[in-house]
């Protein structure tokens, strides 16, 4: 046993509003520059939709992330052989196009056009050549369903669904989504990392933050292509690669990541997990439908005595098991087993898990004659010839999981690699924390109905209190359980501050030798 | 004549040696954050493989092929003692010649007519673009007029090239070769000294290293191991992070 630890984090998507403050919070911090204008290393996405790039989960196209060939995993599009042969040009290299030719607006016409008989208009001008552009696309061109027959019909996740399913989802358009952040997942198995032939990129050890070293990054351009989720970015202007760096300026001085801190539907949770590092190749090359349990077997209990020792071995301060303790992310992952990775089937073992949205689930569509009820209406009414009826009774207990509005196997292709059950069971935990909560506060659910749901559920009432308490009111410290980042020792290692403090004194770093 | 003779044969060769040494290490040591390919292939996607490939791979070759020239003259020329092998070797050799060409003359022309590349593009490409179509330009001119190139270049360019590393320039052959060879000279030595200024330098870092390193990379800030034992002393090995 080799154990590790890792920031790890998990997004509550029931509570996400879509709002994108996390994104400006972000991009005003980090990558608000030329060349990095265009970058979103916090973004939101409506699903359904093609998000950002364009199609970026379809691996056909960017050939990113791991596949398993033969019982071993390599990487899709880069690696050794692949990487240093198409050096010299990149033929999965997402382009400008396909996130979007970033761009503003010439506000100070608005100011200084000369008297007309027009009103002056801001023309848009690209950011890159710094001409008038027409604009064709934006980071979220497809917000909230805009544009459907263009973005949400193209989701990738769609591939699997039967016709029938997806006219269901078209049918949905109009009354369903929900949104999705995203960030870079610091994965245990980082495909960015193992595809930079410069060695630019790494993992940090205390808490498994993947960064890019910009003074060894050459541009070989690999992580680009190799990150399935497309969370490794070129900066066009600088001839780097670039990526979120977790805020890691803030988590060690023990504030939270600035998309978190500032989100507005307190969706984000950040916490420490344990891992095993010694079983990470292991773990990514199971079977696809292994994956997730896989990935969660992986992550070590911060209770057991045995986990304890073996972490204090490895030299993990007593402050950071404590922080594993505390984690809200060990609570979601692996105590309630609510949160799932996003397209586990990448293989990167990322450390970002979402709690998959119930929200667009409880109630069904049906599919009726309405026809009737038309030919009832006044001449004159607006009609809508749809023959669906949207449905909210809860009859059934788990009537509305089967026939739900999304199909499950659409959340399963984004959350489970396609195992609907797996799936299921997660809304079931989360329905009957609802009904839970109901029976408690408004107390129109008989105890009887309650318990059932509780015990199908396999969780008891205490626990849905505690799931309840830590999803709707949690304090910012219930949110954050950030470890101390110890930089004092790390200072002490780094500069040999004993050694000069019999020599020049502290602070001074370079030895005293008259004359050079 | 023998003034410019001199200066091409030795002077510049010197001085564009130390420029280079000079200047590289200068800017590995100190302007790291500068060293990069400078890939435009964000930008524009598609021409480049018609530019960047045929290039790359008829330049790597060319190179290596003068390097061959350089390192092992005796074995050339035993090589080229049959007119078959020597005809193999100098047909390739062109062909690769005129892949760098024709790769070049798409860069250039991807590079000046894509409004997107304008932005990021400097008086240091247009530069690096001139003298690399000059010098494969009069290479390719040499290889067909001056025949056979592989081998003169061992008997004549090779102990030449050799003086100078010796810090004993001897040019009493080389003065006699037409001056289309003392121009594709005086080009090379010209390139070797921008490399430091441009982004040639990026074939100074070929991720070699890549082939045996491990793919995944854990770096630590510290050895938490050691600070937590009593046992160990103060000075270890510094982290290494760049
Ligand atoms: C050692 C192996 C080399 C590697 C791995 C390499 C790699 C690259 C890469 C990745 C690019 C960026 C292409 C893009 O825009 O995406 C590039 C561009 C370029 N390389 Fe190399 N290169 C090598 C050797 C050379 C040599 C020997 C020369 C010339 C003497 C050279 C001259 C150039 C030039 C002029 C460009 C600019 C192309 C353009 O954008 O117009 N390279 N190289
Ligand atoms: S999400 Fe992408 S960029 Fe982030 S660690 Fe994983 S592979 Fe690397
Ligand atoms: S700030 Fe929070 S609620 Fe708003 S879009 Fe971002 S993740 Fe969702």
């Amino acid at each position: 046993m080799d154990v590790r630890s890792q920031v790890a984090m998990v997004f509550h998507l029931d509570k996400c509003i879509g709002c994108h403050t996390c994104s400006i919070a972000c991009k005003n911090i980090w990558t608000d520059r030329k060349g990095a204008e265009y970058m979103w290393w916090n973004n939101v996405e409506t699903k359904p939709g093609t998000g950002y790039p364009s199609k970026w989960e379809d691996q056909d196209i960017y050939k990113g992330g791991w596949e398993k060939r033969n019982g071993k995993i390599h990487l899709r599009g880069a690696g050794k052989r692949r990487g240093l042969v198409n050096i010299f040009y990149n033929p999965n290299l997402p382009v400008i196009d396909d996130y979007y030719e970033p761009f503003t607006y010439k506000y100070l016409d608005l100011i200084e056009s000369p008297e007309g008989d027009d009103q002056p208009t801001a023309r848009p001008v690209s950011l890159v050549t710094g001409k008038p552009i027409d604009i064709k696309m934006g980071p979220n061109w497809d917000d909230d369903l805009g544009g459907t027959p263009d973005y949400a019909r193209h989701d990738p996740n769609m591939k699997n669904l039967s016709p029938e399913e997806q006219e269901v989802m078209f049918q949905l358009e109009k009354m369903a989504f929900f949104y999705l952040p995203r960030i870079c997942n610091h994965c245990l198995n980082p495909a960015c990392v193992a595809s930079c032939p410069s060695g630019a990129i790494y993992k940090r050890g205390e808490d498994g933050v993947v960064l890019i070293n910009q003074q060894v990054c050459r541009a070989w351009r690999m992580c680009v292509t190799a990150c399935p989720y497309k969370k490794s970015y070129y900066n066009w202007y600088t001839g780097k690669s670039e990526k979120c760096i977790l805020c890691y300026p803030r988590i060690e001085a023990g504030l939270a990541p600035a998309c978190m801190h500032s989100c507005v539907g307190r969706i984000r949770y950040l916490g420490v997990l344990l891992y095993d590092a010694s079983k990470i190749e292991q773990t990514a090359s199971v079977d696809e439908k292994d994956l997730v349990k896989s990935q969660l077997d992986i992550i070590l209990d911060p209770f057991d005595e045995n986990v304890i020792r073996a972490a204090k071995e490895n030299g993990i301060a007593d402050s950071t098991i404590h922080a594993a303790q505390f984690s809200p992310v060990y609570k979601f992952v692996k105590k309630w087993g609510l949160a799932l990775p996003l397209h586990p089937e990448f293989r990167t073992l990322p450390m970002l898990f979402y709690v998959p949205p119930l929200l667009p689930v409880m109630a069904t569509v049906k599919k009726v004659d309405n026809k009737e009820q038309l030919d009832k209406m006044h001449p004159a009414a607006k009609k809508w010839n749809d023959n669906w009826l949207y449905d909210t009774s809860t009859e059934e207990l788990w009537g509305s999981l089967d026939q739900i509005r999304f199909p499950l196997k659409y959340i399963a292709s984004l959350f489970s690699a396609g195992d609907e059950e797996m799936i299921k069971d997660k809304w079931k935990k989360l329905m009957a924390v609802r009904i839970h909560r109901r029976r408690v506060t408004v107390g129109d659910v008989s105890n009887e109905k309650a318990e059932e749901v509780l015990r199908d559920a396999g969780i008891n009432a205490e626990t849905a209190d505690a799931i309840y308490a830590l999803t709707s009111l949690p304090k910012f410290e219930e949110r954050f359980v950030i470890p101390a980042a110890h930089r004092e020792q790390a200072i002490e290692m780094m500069d040999f501050t004993g050694d000069t403090k019999g020599d020049t004194g502290f602070g001074i770093k370079s030895q005293v030798k008259r004359g050079i | 004549m023998n003034y410019l003779d001199n200066f091409i044969l030795i002077a510049l060769p010197y001085l564009a040696l130390a420029v280079f040494l000079i200047g590289s290490i200068y800017r590995y040591t100190n302007r790291k954050f500068q060293f990069s390919s400078l890939s435009s292939e964000f930008l524009e996607g598609r021409r480049l493989f018609y530019g960047s490939v045929p290039f790359h791979w008829g330049v790597l070759f060319v190179f290596c092929g003068h390097l061959l020239a350089f390192s092992i003259p005796k074995a050339i020329l035993a090589w080229n003692s049959q007119p078959v092998r020597l005809m193999i070797l100098e047909i390739t050799g062109f062909i690769f010649g005129i892949s760098m060409l024709v790769g070049l003359i798409n860069l250039v022309i991807r590079r000046y007519t894509t409004p997107r590349l304008k932005s990021v593009t400097n008086y240091m490409d247009l530069a690096v673009y001139v003298l690399l179509i000059l010098q494969t330009f009069v290479g390719l001119w040499i290889a067909y007029n001056f025949r056979w190139g592989s081998s003169w270049f061992s008997t004549i360019l090779t102990p030449y090239l050799y003086s100078i590393f010796r810090l004993q320039p001897d040019t009493t052959a080389v003065v006699l070769l037409p001056w289309t060879v003392k121009l594709h000279i005086a080009t090379a030595f010209t390139i070797i000294a921008l490399i430091p200024f441009s982004r040639l330098v990026h074939m100074l870092v070929y991720p070699l290293n890549y082939l045996w390193r491990p793919y995944q990379q854990v770096m630590w800030n510290w050895n938490r191991k050691k600070v937590r034992s009593s046992q160990t002393p103060w000075s270890l090995q510094r982290p290494k992070n760049t």
